[in-house]
């Protein structure tokens, strides 16, 4: 494994309320290596585009980032001024968002919005940068993209239109691709070609891909390893494979058991009983242990954090002890 | 042979989507139609699961409404247990009201947010006179309730008390309230997280066992869909593709757009797998392209694709309406 | 990225870990938003409550007020054009000193702001109903009813209120031709004020039941074959009200205003019960005189009411539109 890109540590998002303050991430921890792709999957709630807001330093106030620590090759960056944050925002990550209708600005040129981000961060003539944005859309497999680069917006389709924003989000190479839902508003016919250029453009570029979905197949055809959040805690990380095949935490298990599949049928999907606690009311402990079929006592008092568990990190206090040597 | 419960034939749903009289005018242009269901039949048998797939733009939720009289068809009929349904005639319309009902994608917007849940639930049931009083009426909401799986004490509450899961077996029990023989679910857990929407699809699927009910299914997720159907039809922009035994459509795909769809779904079980490229997306439904719609994506097409429209021919699994496995093409 | 709310979403049956629902009336009140910014605002808690001051003096004004200045036995010429207690001359049996007939201004205000209120109260439920009457059919049924309603509505907005008002006040005057001027006044009063001021609703009501009766609860409804007009009344309604009650308090004053102006133009209330308006138009005659307070007094009680109202109903659209909040 080569050197970490990307390192989060014991991240913390707060919001405060007149209700008393919700805790949106609580205490995470990964690490994003260079060329990987990671999944963070979660259901809503989990805190998972929350955790990619707060390292692209995009909360909504009055969120913040209330402890912890973020560096990008090795410089922290989450306490960087909003100025500071911008350049690294584009430069260093592209950021590739659910809708691409609010990623791009309906009253310029997709041409105009290209040639302006590549110049904002890259030394290039008007000229050079326009046919880098030319290549680039021709890269994100945009037909005719020299006749087409002077379109706007609204005059690509949905799908047509993510890919531009994938080129825009690759335009000053950055080392890092923060993907928030990037298919989900797309048909699956379409969802599973931007999926392929996501993957394909990242890999050529050198960029590593924080890939935040729902979709739990999204994330086993395409990420290396995989966090599985709940409750704006990390239950799980590890290969991606392996976490399908062989989920260790409970919620894991039960999460891979509900999802329906296309290659068997079975008469019942698993279910977990309950729902996710709200950022109101997260039990003590395990925020999992109601919903727990595992439970035992301890899983109500103590909270358990991650730790190795054969190839991953698992939070479960039923691997206690087992991985020290 | 069963006797099918709703036969669906040749049904058709034209909307205007022409600018207003004076633009019109001005600009010369003709009206403009948005075909959003062509030519579309099949029947759904008593106690059986018949889903619709298709991705936006498929006509799938038009034939939702069509079928519960939401709106009116602009060619085509529907019958239900062996009666037309006529959206013109008043007390024949309302008797059959009485048999079927829908559930709702959204499970945030189909509940109205100043009801108590008690008074959601019983509507339809004193709608159609089926509470001889308040005291009997609340006793059924209850019953519902627990059917669900929520408790009776949940009726006095309003629906912003409940999470999205929770609304939709609200929206079920209200779904049931009449005793319906049919109830057409318009994708009803898309709104919801994996976790919900394995325990309301077991849920539905317990209903189904338990009422004998009958199931239109429509959703865009493959996977779901093999889950619940026992049929299913695919739609291509406004029109059946195939139509197939649930199983044999995962097995023996007919129609090359299923056989795309298949490859494209994202799944748990295929990690690693390569992708075929897909073509292209779907066209716009206001223009779409002559002969068989899916001929600009299609590997198979030939001339014939482009200038005629193919229909439904049987095949081995079922139906499809392709000039290339017609042929032996493909 | 709004994936913090309060509801921490995701589903389920048993165990939902929320707390309970304050039960009472009061208690749900007392916690809900919009206490909460009422409780943050000092100028609305202060509008509010001289807005409840006047319609309790209005209220209890016979209780109240020092003099009865519609009694006629009780005035005398000698009192006449008394000024303020506070300037030489002025006695505190009149604090704000009397009008030429030798009525106490103050003791006129508290009845004048009586009429006043009563004319503006009424005139708004009469506006609000035929607005919110027409919006809901007009948005519900759509197509040619809804153009015509709306047309009529369009070629309204083009006359100011004002004028509007004036010709139905002089129409109806015309057909009553004179009898009972002094009774019909208040109605004929109401009647041009309410009919000059529903398109607003209309208009409000309208656009919100064409967003409500697209939502699947209507379909609901539809779909077990409920008559429109019941589906109108026991569903649509009471979701299209809370804008409507913006609407309305910002009428309130609106409408006090029209009145007073109508009233000041003299083809209002008649000096025999006199309205705020009234009595600053016979106030009037007396300004250039010397005898201000007789005009200056009602007028800045009219401001203050109106003032008050006002605010109050520019808090409540900022409290019910949480886009602003």
């Amino acid at each position: 494994m080569t050197e970490a890109l990307l390192e989060v540590h014991d991240l913390v998002v707060e919001f405060p309320t007149r209700k008393g303050t919700l805790t949106a991430v609580d205490g995470i921890s990964f690490a994003v290596h260079r060329g990987e792709v990671l999944g963070i999957v979660g259901e809503s709630g989990a805190g998972k585009s929350m955790t990619g807001s707060a390292i692209i330093g995009l909360i909504e106030p009055p969120g913040h980032i209330a402890g912890g620590t973020v560096h990008l090759a090795g410089e922290r960056i989450d306490n960087l001024s909003l100025d500071a944050m911008r350049r690294v925002r584009g430069k260093k990550i592209g950021v590739v968002f659910q809708d691409p209708l609010t990623s791009l600005n309906p009253l310029y040129t997709i041409a105009e919005q290209l040639v302006e981000t590549i110049r904002t961060h890259l030394p290039l003539s008007e000229r050079a940068a326009r046919d880098r944005a030319i290549g680039l859309l021709d890269e994100v497999g945009i037909p005719a993209a020299a006749r087409r680069i002077d379109d706007y917006p609204h005059q690509f389709s949905g799908g047509m239109r993510q890919r531009v924003v994938i080129a825009l989000a690759l335009a000053a190479e950055p080392e890092l691709v923060i993907a928030d839902e990037p298919t989900t508003a797309l048909d699956v016919s379409v969802q599973a070609q931007i999926i392929d250029v996501l993957k394909r453009l990242c890999a050529e570029h050198g960029a590593a891909v924080m890939l935040i979905t729902h979709d739990m197949g999204v994330i086993a055809e395409t990420a290396d390893r995989v966090a599985v959040m709940y409750a704006g805690r990390i239950a799980e990380i590890g290969p991606v494979r392996d976490v399908v095949k062989d989920a260790k935490h409970p919620y894991t298990d039960g999460l891979m058991g509900s999802i329906p599949t296309l290659t068997h049928a079975e008469d019942r999907l698993t279910q977990i009983p309950g729902s996710m606690p709200r950022l109101t009311a997260i039990p003590p402990g395990c925020a999992f242990n109601p919903r727990c079929p595992k439970v035992f006592e301890r899983c109500r008092t103590e909270r358990p954090n991650p730790q190795p568990v054969s190839d991953r990190q698992v939070a479960c206090w039923l691997y206690d002890g087992e991985a020290h040597p | 042979m069963t006797q099918a419960l709703v036969n669906v034939e040749n049904l058709g749903r034209a909307f205007d989507v022409s600018k207003p009289w004076l633009n019109r005018v001005l600009e010369r242009e003709e009206r403009k139609f948005l075909i959003a269901v062509d030519d579309v039949s099949f029947e759904i048998n008593k106690g059986e699961t018949f889903a619709l797939v298709g991705e936006s733009g498929s006509g799938k939720s038009t034939i939702a409404k069509l079928i519960v009289g939401l709106i009116p068809p602009t060619a085509g009929k529907i019958s239900f247990d062996g009666t037309e349904l006529r959206l013109d005639s008043g007390s024949q319309m309302r008797q059959m009201r009485s048999r079927f009902q829908m559930i709702f994608q959204d499970p945030f917007a189909s509940l109205n947010p100043r009801w108590r849940v008690g008074d959601i639930i019983a509507e339809p049931m004193r709608a159609f006179g089926l509470a001889k009083d308040s005291a009997s009426a609340a006793k059924r909401v209850d019953e519902l309730l627990e059917t669900v799986g929520l408790t009776a004490a949940d009726a006095a509450k309003y629906p912003h008390e409940f999470s999205g899961g929770q609304r939709q077996r609200v929206a079920i029990a209200r779904a049931l309230s009449a005793k319906p023989e049919f109830i057409v679910c318009d994708e009803p857990t898309s709104a919801l997280d994996v976790s919900v929407q394995a325990q309301i699809l077991n849920l539905m699927r317990d209903l189904q066992d338990e009422f004998g009910l009958t199931y239109l299914f429509i959703s865009h997720d493959l996977s779901v869909v093999r889950h619940m159907a026992t049929r299913i039809g695919v739609l291509y922009l406004g029109r059946l593709v195939e139509i197939a035994e649930a199983k044999a459509l995962f097995t023996h795909p007919q129609h090359p757009y299923t056989r795309m769809l298949l490859d494209a779904v994202p799944d748990l079980e295929m990690t690693g797998r390569d992708h075929k490229p897909i073509e292209g997306e779907i066209p716009n439904p206001i223009d779409p392209p002559s002969g068989c719609a899916f001929h600009p994506r299609c590997a198979f097409a030939n001339d014939r694709c482009r200038a005629e429209t193919p229909v439904l021919k049987p095949v081995e699994t079922g139906e499809a309406a392709c000039f290339a496995v017609e042929e032996g093409r493909i | 990225m709004s994936h913090v709310t309060g509801e921490g979403a995701g589903a389920g049956t048993a165990g939902r870990p929320q707390d309970e629902a304050p039960s009472s009336l009061l208690a749900r009140a007392l916690d809900s938003d919009i206490w909460y910014s009422f409780k943050r605002s000092k100028v609305t808690i202060v509008a509010a409550a001289v807005t409840a001051l006047y319609f309790a003096s209005a209220l209890f004004a016979p209780w109240i007020a020092p003099h009865n200045p519609s009694d006629l036995a009780s005035l005398s010429l000698l009192d006449s054009l008394n000024p303020p207690a506070w300037i030489e001359g002025g006695t505190t049996t009149f604090v704000l000193g009397t009008d030429d007939q030798g009525r106490d201004v103050l003791s006129a205000i508290l009845y004048g702001s009586r009429i006043s209120l009563a004319v503006g109260f009424v005139s708004v439920l009469l506006a609000a109903f035929l607005g919110i009457t027409l919006g809901l059919v007009s948005g519900y049924v759509g197509g040619r009813t809804d153009s015509i309603i709306m047309r009529i509505a369009d070629v309204q907005l083009t006359f100011p209120a004002i004028l509007i008002a004036l010709l139905i006040d002089g129409s109806v005057r015309g057909v009553l031709g004179g009898i009972n001027r002094e009774e019909s006044a208040f109605y004929v009063l109401v009647a041009s004020i309410g009919l000059s001021f529903w398109v607003q609703y209309a208009r409000t009501v309208r656009s919100s039941t064409l967003v409500e009766k697209n939502k699947e609860y209507v379909q609901a409804a539809r779909l077990i074959g409920l008559h429109p007009a019941i589906i109108m009344a026991r569903h649509v309604l009471p979701n299209v009200m809370g804008p409507v009650l913006v609407v309305a308090t910002i009428n309130l004053a609106l409408a006090i205003i029209t009145e007073a102006t109508l009233s000041f133009l003299g083809v209002g209330i008649p000096p025999t019960q006199p309205s705020l308006g009234t009595l600053i138009r016979i106030g009037n005659d007396f300004l250039f005189s010397g005898e201000w307070w007789i005009t200056i007094f009602p007028g800045i009680a009219l401001a203050i009411l109106v003032l008050a109202v006002n605010l109050l109903g520019d808090w409540l659209r900022d409290a019910l539109n949480p886009k602003l909040r």
